[in-house]
């Protein structure tokens, strides 16, 4: 049963074939049975997932039910959630019981969507791993020696490992994408602007965005549907016509064209990776889709750039991390300043306060200027690059990552190299554009990724080009069908 | 590009952040190591470049002024740190 | 040695929106500590700001108003530092795009004529939340309800030269954001607040010395004394041989002077940068014409007006236009039927304004309405009373009374003006005072007008006030030439 996607688990509950109190229970167990392992929740919500299952069931005997009423689901514990303690993966946060709902959550709760609990995540979405967690680290289900990705890593393993049948996460860098490359599912960062962003806490501002992790693309095109939409509250929010993300899953692909950006396939990757994503162009030839060679030539640029805005933005948006209104406070602070820098020191991790660091600095007299303002604008020669990409091609295609999952306390030494696995994912946000990673093959056991790129508010078209591959293969069900040990 | 350590501890103060003593010396490599992959940038061709802050280039929206929240205050604060008659509570603050 | 003063000043205004800049939480003025403070007010995790349209519109009129340049494109940016009353850790303000920038406003001199002093920029900002240091046993309370109002920040060129100059343009600042109904401008409230920057140089140097930050400055009286006391503090300072730093001063009216500020934020780095989560404010011509539109007859303008209109000298006219409601009130006044402008002038600006002095009322809360002053003033035109009957009849209709007219039939205060009746107060009165109108026929012309006084006092005293001055006069002048 956990290897249900959500359109097997609509048309079940629809059709009655079992109900939503059955199906939470269900997901109840195996995250009793398997998390202890995994560690993919921060908070398991038992009673109030099978309250709201309940509900669901009640309003589907009345006829009331709607595509995804009484669908169980995993929320990335980085969405605010009224009288449900929401800790971003922090100790800053650990105590910190949010007074509101996110929009994502409001939405989700409004669809019918039952919450099984919050997941783990790299503390306030800094990471590439699920090891700079507060509540420790997240194992990935396909190799428990070995990360989940992040920073939403919970989320990504709990899919894989079928603890949940799909999950929310978010994404500034790759936080969506690169977990679903390596726990073997699908991961959706939407355009900028697509997803609210209100009460989402914020690591980036103008990098952010929230999106599905599931186990296939019609999936993540349902909870599109749910997701997406202009919120009055977040004056970055889209005001997009309603647009249903399942309509064109089923269109042909012949014509459309696929760019393969010199640059990505100039850089070290995998030898198992590579030959996965040449085969998996060969399978998108065949679709009728055609290859073409285009250039990025600000692709080297674009983790520099992100390393300088995104911890900039950090720096300031984290500073509301004071100890006085919510969360940590350190014990008997001496004076206000005391308060403040143990709060502070004692409630951040080693990475956020390595950003919060180098944010501070990039923007501090004298420096300003030569980081974030020139950041900035390399930020434009980026998009500029990307515009002008899809003047020529509907998608641009690479790995969504130079390695399979690299095994935990691993490359947790360095931040630097860590950051460089970002490569092909980072500027992509910088840009603000959407993206897909679906499963395209394995090596020694690991899942490897494929990205696609799309043009802004191409995400239908996106998941068209990920659903049809999914049609003429298996490896996005090359999840976990045995137990976790 | 490298920091030293007295650069580190001034840039700590300013955003409040306590370092230890012993971890110090990690920082400032860390550090100095991103700087170090930041200082890329310098080379890029932005002239005549000007910057792009929201990736879409949107303008802001305007809101009617109208008050829509109402006191929520005994909700906010119930698990604030320090609070009293309604008011969060600091170590004194001396102007 | 000879010094002199240079002031730049920073005005911050509360607008008097009904919600916050970014958010919709109440801007009243009053309420329990953080009852007016929403998720978005507190700098909760996840919150996020939205704008405020009126702030924005409030802000173009001001502009307007100063004859500045609206900037069509403007940027919030995010002032970084920490306190707790700035829940954020930031200040969401407008550095490098302000919507506002050069303008200027005249400002009238003690000695003639006006000065112009130019306004380098106006900018929205939000409001910082309040700290309370006294009564918490060694901590400071903290109440945000004021956190998140919405300001504008109106910073003058370095370009007044003295307290009195200095006055005189907050004066028109303070009268021009009531007359643009932008804000109640309330000193004591915190509505409007004063920071000073002062220096002082040899005259004829060419640079700026260096200067301190006055704060907490709330009246008008507060300004000229502070000021004064911090130019006298650093002249006396440099005399002797020190030097002035570069400091934020607290004034402390109380004592009368200011002491050396612990600063906020030891190294002054508030690493600005545009706040990603609010894009450029963005708006068109059409937008600001159509404000421009709406604006209000200006002080200035009215000023003008008044002067031609009606003939007003310049300081009378300006008296009137200090406030928007005085301004409406006389010419209210004048509307209600033909009456002589420059005489309802002198008794709106003369008994009127000391009588609401007195009270310590403003022009909104005079119990003489403007059709009662217009019916008093008609009746002195009309010589049915004297001017100094007529402040009876004032103060009867101040207590309560309906109608000038009814108070003079009531009293029975019509003015005599039968020359028959004069003449024999007249004649009554010389035939009383044979001495002293001996005196007046000794005397030479000069010596003459002076003593008319004394038998014009004894005759309108003989009338109970009632009799017409220029008849007394008249007549008077006459008879005793006649003997």
């Amino acid at each position: 049963m956990h290897r249900k996607t959500l359109a097997d688990i609509a048309q079940g509950l629809a059709q009655k074939e079992f109900s939503s109190v059955e199906l939470t229970e269900n997901y109840l167990r195996r995250i009793a049975e398997f998390d202890r392992t995994l560690n993919s929740f921060i908070t398991v919500l038992p009673e109030h997932a099978l309250a709201q299952a309940k509900q669901a069931d009640q309003l589907r005997a009345q006829n009331k039910a709607g595509p995804l009423t009484g669908v169980p689901i995993a929320h990335k514990d980085i969405f605010c959630t009224t009288g449900i303690k929401t800790s971003c993966g922090s100790k800053m946060l650990d105590n910190f019981i949010a007074p509101y709902n996110a929009t994502v959550i409001e939405k989700s709760h409004a669809a019918g969507l039952v919450m099984l609990g919050k997941t783990n995540m790299d503390e306030f979405a800094m990471g590439s791993s699920n090891e700079n967690s507060f509540y420790g680290p997240v194992k990935n289900p396909h190799d428990l020696n070995r990360v989940p990705g992040g920073s939403s890593g919970g989320s990504a393993a709990a899919v894989a490992a079928g603890l949940a049948p799909a999950a929310t996460g978010t994404d500034t860098g790759g936080s969506i994408r690169q977990p679903a490359a390596f726990c073997g599912i699908t991961g959706l960062k939407p355009t900028y602007g697509r997803v609210s962003r209100w009460g989402m806490i914020a690591f980036a501002s103008s990098l952010d965005q929230a999106g599905p992790m599931t186990q296939t693309a019609e999936d993540a095109a349902l909870l599109m549907n749910v997701l997406a939409g202009f919120d009055a509250k977040d004056s970055t929010s889209i005001h997009k016509p309603s647009e249903d993300f399942t309509a064109k899953l089923k269109t042909s692909l012949v014509g459309k064209k696929i760019g393969l950006p010199r640059q990505f396939f100039a850089h070290n990757m995998d030898s198992a990776i590579e030959s996965a994503i040449q085969n998996a162009l060969k399978d998108y030839e065949k679709l009728g889709v055609t290859l073409v060679d285009i250039d990025l030539p600000t692709t080297d640029l674009a983790i520099p750039a992100y390393y300088v805005i995104a911890p900039a933005e950090c720096s300031s948006n984290l500073s509301r991390y004071d100890g006085v209104r919510f969360g940590y406070r350190c014990k008997n602070p001496a004076d206000l300043e005391d308060l403040y820098m143990r709060s502070r020191g004692e409630g951040f991790g080693h990475e956020v306060k390595r950003r919060i660091l180098i944010g501070t600095y990039v923007l501090s007299a004298g420096y300003y200027d030569a980081y974030y303002v020139q950041a900035q604008k390399v930020r434009r020669l980026i998009k500029q690059d990307y515009e002008q990409a899809f003047r020529q091609v509907d998608f641009i295609a690479g790995p969504t990552t130079p390695t399979t999952a690299f095994p935990l306390n691993n490359k947790n030494v360095d931040p630097v190299t860590m950051y460089l696995n970002d490569i092909y994912t980072i500027a992509v946000n910088l840009a603000g554009l959407p993206s897909i990673s679906i499963p395209c093959g394995m090596s020694q056991q690991l899942p490897i990724g494929l990205q696609l790129i799309g043009n802004y508010f191409s995400e239908s078209d996106l998941l068209n080009a990920a659903h049809r591959f999914q049609q003429t293969n298996d490896w996005h069900k090359q999840l976990l069908t045995q137990s976790i040990r | 590009m490298f920091l030293d350590e007295h650069q580190v501890s001034n840039i700590a103060l300013l955003a409040r952040i306590a370092i230890n003593q012993k971890d110090i010396g990690d920082y400032t490599q860390d550090l100095s190591n991103i700087l170090t992959l930041i200082d890329q940038l310098q080379n890029a061709p932005t002239a005549n470049i000007s910057p792009l802050s929201n990736p879409l280039e949107q303008s802001q929206r305007l809101r009617p002024d109208t008050v829509t929240e109402t006191n929520q205050r005994d909700q906010f604060q119930c698990h604030a740190p320090l609070t009293e008659q309604g008011l969060y509570l600091v170590p004194r603050v001396i102007e | 040695m000879s010094w002199e003063t240079v002031i730049g000043l920073e005005v911050h205004v509360q607008l008097s929106t009904a919600s916050k800049i970014f958010s919709g939480s109440s801007t009243a003025f009053g309420a329990e500590p953080n009852t007016q403070a929403s998720l978005i007010d507190l700098g909760m995790p996840g919150t996020l700001p939205v704008f405020n349209e009126e702030a924005l519109r409030m802000a173009v009129k001001f502009g307007l108003a100063i004859d500045a340049h609206i900037n069509r494109r403007s940027v919030f940016d995010r002032k970084n530092y920490f306190y707790p009353d700035l829940p954020k850790g930031y200040q969401t303000t407008q550095l490098h795009h302000p919507i506002v920038e050069n303008g200027y406003v005249d400002i009238p001199l003690e000695t003639g004529g006006y000065k112009r002093i130019t306004i380098i920029r106006a900018h929205l900002e939000e409001d910082a939340g309040k700290s309370l240091h006294e009564d918490f046993h060694g901590f400071t309370g903290i109440d945000l309800n004021r956190a998140g109002t919405p300001l504008i920040e109106i910073v003058s060129a370095p370009e007044i030269s003295n307290a009195k100059e200095a006055v005189a343009y907050l004066k028109i600042i303070h009268s021009l954001i009531r007359y643009l109904g932008i804000s109640d401008g309330n000193m004591a409230e915190g509505s409007m607040r004063c920071d000073a920057n002062v220096s002082v140089r040899p005259v004829g140097q060419k640079e700026l010395g260096t200067r301190t930050e006055l704060k907490n400055i709330n009246s008008f009286r507060f300004v000229e004394r502070a000021i004064n006391g911090e130019v006298e503090r650093q002249i006396d300072l440099i005399e002797s041989g020190g030097k002035v730093i570069q400091s934020t001063r607290l004034y402390d009216s109380h004592k009368n002077e200011s002491r050396l500020m612990r600063s906020k934020e030891e190294a002054n780095d508030y690493r600005y940068f545009p706040c990603p989560d609010l894009l450029p404010v963005v708006i068109d011509d059409p937008y600001i014409q159509a404000i421009r539109e709406q604006l209000p007859e200006l002080p200035t303008q009215k000023a003008h007006r008044f002067q031609s209109d009606y003939q007003l000298s310049p300081y009378d006219a300006e008296l009137l236009v200090s406030s928007r409601e005085l301004a409406d009130y006389y010419e209210q006044c004048l509307n209600t039927a033909p009456v002589d402008a420059k005489l309802v002038a002198n008794w709106v600006t003369g008994a009127l304004l000391a009588a609401l002095n007195k009270e310590t009322i403003d022009i909104t809360q005079c119990p003489v309405s403007p059709q009662q002053l217009n019916g008093l003033v008609t009746r002195i035109s009309d010589n049915t009373i004297s001017g100094k009957i007529a402040k009876t009849v004032f103060d009867a209709l101040w207590a309560g009374a309906s109608s000038a007219d009814e108070v003079i039939a009531q009293q029975g205060l019509k003015q005599v003006t039968d020359s028959g009746a004069i003449q024999a107060l007249v004649d009554e009165v010389i035939a009383n005072n044979a001495d002293q109108v001996a005196s007046y026929r000794a005397a030479d012309d000069a010596k003459r007008k002076k003593m008319l006084g004394f038998f014009v006092g004894q005759i309108i005293k003989a009338s109970q006030g009632k009799a017409n001055p220029q008849q007394i006069n008249q007549l008077l002048i006459d008879t005793l030439e006649k003997h």
